[in-house]
């Protein structure tokens, strides 16, 4: 633009005040700020009593687990983080098939122990801690099934492909909570009476149960999106079909769908809150035990508040870094 | 034919039938499995128990409704209190939603940035835990009738709403609004997606023709973007229909929370699943029917 | 080297193929010509099983393309095709394009692979190229590219449908060259085209197609001076 726009009284012009209705909006927006300012800062600096989460910081990131064995945790992070780091600057990325079973296995030794380890026990996994295993473990599990039902919708064959469409379709059409209900009441049910699942697993069967559904519909999107010529091509240099699905398809597929699966994982990291409905003790659960401490009664705004940062402050996050993505293969 | 085991034929046949069996022996293991469990719970399938006393009293209500009636009314009042909540909600997520999405393109500075502020800020925390915060901290935290917080018509107390002498409840209010809010965030993003998606030459030449603002979006861009629009948004009302199962959080007794009290107390795991399941299957079938109908129409104009 | 008889080919209750048969003896230079929808994409691609036939019979090199799962392996081993649209696979390299069939369906290994796409690409002049992707070369770049990766499998037959047909005219040129000292070297080929100029000079023989049916196959100078069938004498002056 031209040299003038640069000064701020010009800006203001343009971006504020360039039309009657505009500066109607400008003021409009500005009072309801103001207004919403002001109560939020009176609340936040003079009603607010922030106590509840300062004193409570180590029960929302990992709730009770034992403080002497916390180290182990700090370790799965270091893991974590390599594993990450490694995948980004490595180009080879064929390695990462063994690589991260090995660092899924090693993270749940490390949390659980078990093997030279003190034992913990699933109900002691909680707060953040329990968050991120759930939506983590689910998206691994729940991933290549959502493949295997994506491919199954497009078979040739019309019973396996008429049944991965019922679960999908069935599956979309319920609410989450009722399939968390389903995984805590029925599936002891279905199951031989002598497999007793833990708590924590039947959710997590929960998660995945209802992801995969929603991941196959991402993954075959990626699937419809490639042309007919690479299959063709493919048999024509004489491929047969696995591995025209593994060389040729699933990975166009899949680069294509990585936003969407993105975005599916995102809404699998909020939905873990609703295992607090399931009396799990994740980051939603956990604050109803810290709310019933009896200092701490009724300080609902602050702690909802403070979790509600740490799961904006992920999904933000993770969907910043998608839309770098999404930008980079265009 | 001297090879069967390498024709194609054969194997098309043969995968058929694999995926067949292994299908049926999945669900037979696990029917099996469910018999055999439920005869040693000792529990006969059937929906007979329906007709029998609820016993428990419900907040909301839409007609009249005793303890001493049977589960089967309780559960009407549950279907009733979720179609209420769901269609009003979609009305009021729609609102928000094409404000919020509009004002996002607004070449109003602050605007536009309040609208960023809303979209991102709402739609990346989990709605349970926003649905937890109106009511405990919004709704709860209010001061009583006497004290209301009145705009007018509208008046906000620890008894919930008031809108012209209409009492709503502090769970249906909350409710409403975590859902509304949360689900506003995301029809903001898909107006503001379909609105983009209409080419540049539209706007410059509905705006050739002297159409102000307000007229060029209600009459040129609005009905293109909304071919756009409609097909994720009514992905959208349908994620409201199933998310409003979360009213059970904030103590609204929608369908769900109905229905999960009744498997409390009777222990019937199977039947309440196969209620919970149906209706919402057939909540989410009408809404995307509706939408089709609707959709198709907005698609015809364009030919 | 190639035998098809008689093959018929329904799509539903519409009839593509009406009996056609064609016998393409090794190191002869078939090209196929037709209007549009006349069967020939569908003809050939019978030939590597890409399309089922219902009645008659194809047998390449002595292997018969039945439902057999071992023979159609066979035969697409030994049958190149390149496409109208290249279909090349855009998330690999042009190099690891070349190798991919080698490595995966030859077995060989991938020194081997490399080093005799290289050579391909040499011969098809873009050598410079082996490391871009796809979406970076032109359309005759692609096309050359795509004859080098069926090329790479040591195919004893080389089928070409329409390989020119989506290329911009200052790039048919490059891949036609490439063609024709491909079938200089002795490679036997059938070839779709509306090129006529490249029909004449390297074809041996030239069939016309229409409406599912073989209506004329000739040595090229028959085929344009003297044409025997009315329907190829309507055909030649649409085209001419
Ligand atoms: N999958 C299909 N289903 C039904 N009909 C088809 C299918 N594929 C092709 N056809 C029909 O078969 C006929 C022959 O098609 P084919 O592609 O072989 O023609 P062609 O001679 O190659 O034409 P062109 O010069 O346009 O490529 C056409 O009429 C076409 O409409
Ligand atoms: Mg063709």
């Amino acid at each position: 633009m031209n040299a003038k726009s640069k000064t701020p009284i010009a800006w203001l012009q343009r971006n504020l005040f360039n039309t009657w209705y505009n500066s109607l909006w400008t003021i409009v927006c500005f009072a309801l700020l103001s207004w919403i300012a002001y109560g939020v800062g009176n609340w936040a600096f003079n009603k607010a009593q922030w106590e509840v989460v300062t004193s409570n910081l180590p029960l929302f990131f990992v709730g009770r687990y034992p403080a002497d064995q916390v180290w182990r945790l700090w370790l799965v992070l270091v893991i974590v983080v390599g594993t990450i780091a490694t995948g980004i600057l490595n180009r080879k990325r064929r390695f990462l098939f063994i690589l991260i079973p090995v660092c899924v296995l090693s993270i749940l030794w490390l949390i659980g122990g078990g093997f030279f380890l003190t034992t913990v026990g699933t109900n002691l996994w909680n707060g953040l801690l329990l968050t991120l295993l759930a939506a983590s473990i689910s998206i691994v599990l729940a991933f290549p099934i959502g493949i295997l039902l994506a491919l199954g919708r497009q078979s040739s064959l019309p019973i396996l492909r008429g049944f991965c469409t019922i679960y999908v379709e069935l599956v979309r059409g319920l609410p989450l909570i009722g399939i968390l209900f389903m995984a805590q009441v029925m599936l002891p049910l279905v199951l031989p009476s002598q497999i007793q699942l833990d708590r924590v697993v039947r959710a997590i069967a929960g998660l995945v149960l209802f992801n995969a559904a929603y991941l196959a519909e991402n993954v075959r999107g990626g699937l419809q999106s490639i042309p007919r010529g690479q299959v063709e091509a493919a048999k024509a240099l004489g491929l047969n079909t696995s591995l025209s699905l593994l060389l040729i398809v699933l990975p166009q597929a899949l680069r294509t769908s990585i936003p969407a699966i993105v975005g599916q994982f995102i809404s699998l990291f909020k939905d873990t809150s609703l295992l607090s409905l399931f009396a799990l003790v994740e980051l939603t659960g956990i604050t109803r035990s810290i709310l019933a401490q009896p200092e701490y009664l009724g300080r609902y705004a602050e702690v909802y508040l403070f979790i509600g940062l740490i799961y904006w402050v992920f999904c933000y996050t993770m969907s910043q870094v998608s839309r770098k993505l999404e930008r980079k293969s265009i | 034919m001297a090879s069967f085991w390498r024709n194609t034929r054969f194997w098309r046949f043969a995968g058929q039938a694999i995926s067949v069996v292994l299908i049926v022996a999945a669900l037979g293991f696990l029917g099996n499995n469910l018999f055999g469990n439920l005869r040693q719970l000792g529990i006969q399938f059937g929906f007979n128990f329906l007709k029998s006393q609820a016993g428990f009293t419900i907040g909301d209500i839409p007609f009249a409704y005793k303890p001493s009636d049977s589960y089967n009314l309780a559960l009407l009042v549950g279907l009733l209190n979720s179609l209420r909540v769901i269609s009003v909600g979609i009305i009021l997520a729609t609102a928000i939603g094409v404000t919020a999405g509009i004002a996002r393109l607004s070449d109003n500075w602050l605007l536009r940035k309040l609208a960023i502020v809303y979209v991102e800020g709402l739609r990346n925390a989990p709605l349970l835990l926003q649905l937890f915060f109106w009511y405990f901290a919004v709704f709860l935290g209010l001061p009583s009738p006497e004290n209301a917080v009145s705009f007018g018509f509208i008046s906000f107390s620890n008894r919930g709403i008031g809108l012209l002498g209409l009492q709503l409840s502090p769970e249906f209010s909350a409710l409403l609004a975590g859902l509304t809010i949360y689900t506003g965030t995301f029809i903001a993003e898909i107006v503001r997606g379909g609105i983009q998606s209409v080419p540049r030459g539209q706007w410059e030449a509905a705006r050739s023709l002297g159409l102000k603002p307000g007229l060029l979006m209600r009459l040129v861009i609005f009905p293109q973007a909304l071919r756009a629009i409609l097909p994720p948004l009514s992905n959208q009302y349908l994620n409201l229909a199933k998310n409003s199962s979360l009213a059970i959080a904030v103590g609204y007794p929608d369908l769900y929370a109905i229905a999960s009290t009744t498997f409390n107390q009777t222990g019937r795991a199977v039947e309440v699943m196969i209620l919970i399941c149906a209706t919402y299957l057939t909540i989410c079938l009408v809404i995307s029917l509706l939408m089709n109908v609707y959709n198709r129409s907005v698609q015809l104009v364009e030919r | 080297m190639l035998i098809a008889e008689n093959v018929h080919k329904w799509y539903g209750k519409f009839q593509v193929l009406r009996g056609v048969s064609l016998t393409v003896s090794p190191g002869e230079v078939v090209v196929i010509m037709g209007p549009s929808g006349s069967g020939k994409s569908t003809f050939i691609r019978t030939f590597n099983a890409l399309e089922d036939y219902q009645q008659g019979r194809i047998i390449i090199d002595g292997t018969e393309l039945s439902a057999d799962l071992r023979n159609i392996d066979t035969i697409r081993q030994e049958v190149g095709m390149v496409f109208q649209q290249f279909n090349l696979f855009p998330h690999l390299t042009v190099l690891q394009n070349v190798t991919l069939a080698p490595t995966y369906v030859r077995k060989w290994s991938k020194a081997k692979a490399e080093e005799v796409a290289l050579q391909l690409l040499e011969r098809v002049g873009i050598l410079e190229q082996a490391q871009k992707f796809p979406g970076q070369l032109s359309g005759g770049q692609q096309q050359r590219v795509a004859i080098a990766r069926a090329l790479a499998m040591q195919p004893k037959i080389m089928l070409f449908d329409e390989p020119t047909s989506a290329l911009d005219p200052e790039m048919v040129r490059e891949v036609l060259d490439v063609m024709r000292s491909l079938a200089e070297s002795g490679m036997t080929m059938i070839v779709v085209t509306h090129e006529v100029g490249f029909a004449r000079e390297v074809a041996d023989r030239i069939i016309l197609m229409d409406e599912g049916l073989l209506v004329e196959s000739a040595s090229p100078i028959e085929f344009f001076q003297h044409p025997k069938e009315e329907r190829t004498r309507k055909f030649l002056s649409q085209i001419l």
